[in-house]
């Protein structure tokens, strides 16, 4: 049987229940959001690119364009085959190079070389480029994605790690060519 | 029988749920309401359980891992017995649920149902639509093959479009930097866990909704909807002329929901489970990717955007939409609700049916993309080179070699992202046909760095056959002028 003395008892429960269940809520939210926003939380910019080789430069014979393949610098074990990645290299003329995405700057279709015609055509919605990444025709408001490379060692490196998107490929592909 | 009878009086001493099922089931509807327009509904919720059932079948077998998934449905389709059935019954299913919803949803809108006071059960319905599309893309994901990879490409591209949120929102949605192990694995919580859970919740307000609020009555012109008579007027009409849902007025939707399945089962058994296509390997380039039925008509209008009105409407498009649906019962909350009476609401389906249905039509053939083998794969038809000269079939040749092909069609054959040539002669001089080539424009490439000036006065000479049999080739008139005229070279001429 309560007595009306227990209903200033209940009531101090009842406060004291909420501020406890309050204080478990953050804990525990806290780290529920940091789990959900993990892909986006550790220093992304410097974390998911990094120079990963596409192999010897014999295999990029002079003013030839020649898809390449890698295995993407970031995997985890159920990848599969959805880390190897494909791109385009451009040998310009023995000396300086150009590593075009395989994703047209539109909506990412993998684009296709025609070496006859030099054009980059994606079959999706019919994006056009010119041998040099330039827009040619079609949806696409830009040029090809390019990626930053260098020479060493007679192996061709580029810098890459996270899939060019238009809204973002400032952030990770360098629009002004590097030096050789 | 006594036997159950005595089993289900003990249950119910216990459960004490007996009278809100006898009650939710008898709910008293209007008599014109046992109607076949009233059926879309339970026929959505019917497919719904379907879905229910068959994901749960296959996620028996199904691996969701990006290294597997694929063989995993390979397994479904050949190994496991009938689990090619149940692949087929569930993506069947989806195209039927998603059309049943779009069936329903024009019929609620028509009859007017959307207005006082079952705006919240029109507003629900607008989530019920959004969370079955989430349900139909990330089904799509889930038969992880090329489509799904290169469709999250897209997705991911359209994403990263938002200002300054982009390209954190792509790597949320991607689970990483690629598309690879965690976008499958987070797709497959979305598209069993978190999206169905959704799905569950807004169905059962919805039907709740319905329930306590009572069918939308037939709406005949003239009958005004107004909130301080609406409800009271409803309460008499079903008094006066209404009946049980169960059992008097359930007919139509069992039999239709029957004849639902069954069409879903005949579908499954004829066409098969759909794909997967080839394996999600981003180093096999030779693909062309496709959305499933239900995305085809986006896929078409990302074609048709100009480039500079693309962003703007993919990210302000939806939105606009959404809220217009949103906001729909608030802005035409009383009045007519026939739709006899409301022409503009009848336009509105039929346009937005006409839009929908041709660029879905457009996507199914797909005329902005360049045939990609036409250069190699489709000859050009004789009658173009019939009684040529030796230059005019080189030009044929060029025309083949440096894939003009691709975009440009000769007797319907070829791509379509050009204009057709069976007749280019009538629209282009000699000289605007070499502008063209060399220079493009207008949507076409410039080819002048790669044709030689062998190659490209082969190249018109052949175009410049191209012209109906009776009908002459464009000419420069002042050009006639200037040859006879000047017939003295120049250089020779005049002081």
């Amino acid at each position: 049987m309560t007595l009306p003395t227990d209903l200033g008892r209940r009531d101090l429960f009842m406060k004291i229940g909420i501020f406890l269940n309050g204080i478990v809520g953050v804990i525990l939210v806290v780290p529920i959001v940091r789990y959900l926003l993990s892909p986006v939380a550790h220093e992304r910019k410097g974390s998911y690119d990094s120079w990963v080789s596409l192999g010897n430069l014999g295999q990029f014979p002079s003013g030839q364009t020649r898809l390449a393949t890698y295995r993407n610098p970031t995997v985890s074990p159920t990848d599969g085959d959805t880390a190897n990645i494909a791109c385009w290299v451009r040998n310009v003329d023995g000396q300086n190079f150009q590593v075009f995405a395989i994703n047209c700057a539109h909506l990412g279709c993998p684009v296709r070389w025609f070496p006859q015609s030099s054009l980059f055509m994606c079959p999706c919605h019919g994006g056009v480029y010119y041998q040099d990444g330039a827009r040619a025709s079609g949806p696409p408001e830009r040029g090809l994605f390019e990626y930053q490379y260098k020479v060493a060692n007679g192996n061709l490196l580029i810098k890459s790690g996270e899939m060019p998107t238009p809204g973002q490929a400032s952030n990770i592909v360098r629009e002004i060519r590097p030096c050789a | 029988m006594r036997l159950i009878k005595t089993i289900g009086e003990w249950l119910d001493a216990r459960l004490q749920i007996g009278a809100t099922i006898t009650e939710t089931a008898e709910h008293r509807i209007p008599r014109e309401t046992a109607s076949w327009f009233y059926v879309f509904g339970s026929a959505a919720f019917v497919v719904f359980m379907l879905q229910i059932v068959t994901g749960i079948l296959l996620a028996f077998i199904y691996v969701p891992s990006a290294g597997e998934a694929w063989n995993s449905l390979q397994t479904l389709n050949h190994q496991v017995s009938l689990g090619w059935f149940i692949r087929a019954l569930h993506g069947w299913g989806s195209d039927f649920m998603v059309a049943i919803v779009l069936i329903h949803m024009v019929q609620v809108f028509l009859f007017g149902a959307y207005k006082y006071p079952r705006e919240l059960t029109w507003i629900v319905g607008v989530f019920l639509l959004l969370v079955t599309l989430g349900m139909a893309f990330t089904g799509q994901v889930l038969r992880f093959d090329q489509d799904a990879y290169w469709g999250l490409g897209i997705g991911a591209s359209i994403a990263s479009r938002v200002p300054a949120m982009g390209p954190f929102i792509v790597n949320l949605m991607l689970g990483g930097p690629i598309i690879a192990g965690a976008t499958l694995s987070r797709f497959f919580a979305l598209h069993v866990f978190i999206v169905p859970g959704l799905l569950i919740a807004f169905v059962s307000v919805h039907l709740l909704m319905v329930i306590k609020l009572g069918i939308n009555e037939w709406p005949m012109p003239g009958r005004l909807v107004r909130k301080a008579t609406y409800i009271k007027e409803y309460h008499e009409l079903v008094k006066k002329d209404g009946m049980r849902f169960f059992p008097d007025g359930m007919g139509k939707d069992l039999l239709f929901d029957g004849f639902i399945l069954l069409s879903i089962a005949a579908c499954a058994i004829y066409y098969g489970p759909f794909g997967p296509s080839g394996p999600p390997n981003p180093t096999i380039i030779q693909t062309v990717p496709k959305p499933d039925f239900f995305f085809l008509w986006l896929y078409a209008v990302l074609s048709f955007l100009p480039p500079s009105m693309e962003t703007p409407a993919l990210l302000i498009g939806p939105v606009v939409v959404i809220l217009g649906l949103l906001f729909l019962p608030f802005a035409f909350g009383e009045g007519e609700k026939s739709w006899r009476r409301r022409p503009v609401a009848v336009l509105t389906i039929l346009l937005v049916a006409v839009a929908l249905g041709t660029f879905t039509h457009l996507a199914e053939h797909t005329p902005w993309s360049p045939v990609m083998d036409a250069w190699s794969g489709i000859p050009i038809p004789s009658e173009f080179l019939h009684n040529r000269t030796a230059l005019e079939r080189q030009g044929a040749l060029v025309f083949q070699v440096k894939q003009c092909h691709n975009c440009h069609a000769l007797d319907n054959q070829g791509g379509k992202r050009g204009p057709a040539l069976d007749a280019v002669a009538v629209r282009l001089t000699q000289d605007q046909l070499i502008r063209q080539v060399i220079q493009g424009g207008g949507n076409m490439p410039a080819y002048g760095k790669n044709l030689s000036p062998a190659e490209t006065t082969a190249l018109v000479a052949f175009l410049e056959t191209l012209h109906p049999a009776g009908q002459s080739p464009a000419r420069n008139a002042s050009q006639t002028i200037v040859q006879s005229s000047g017939a003295a070279a120049p250089g020779s001429g005049h002081p």
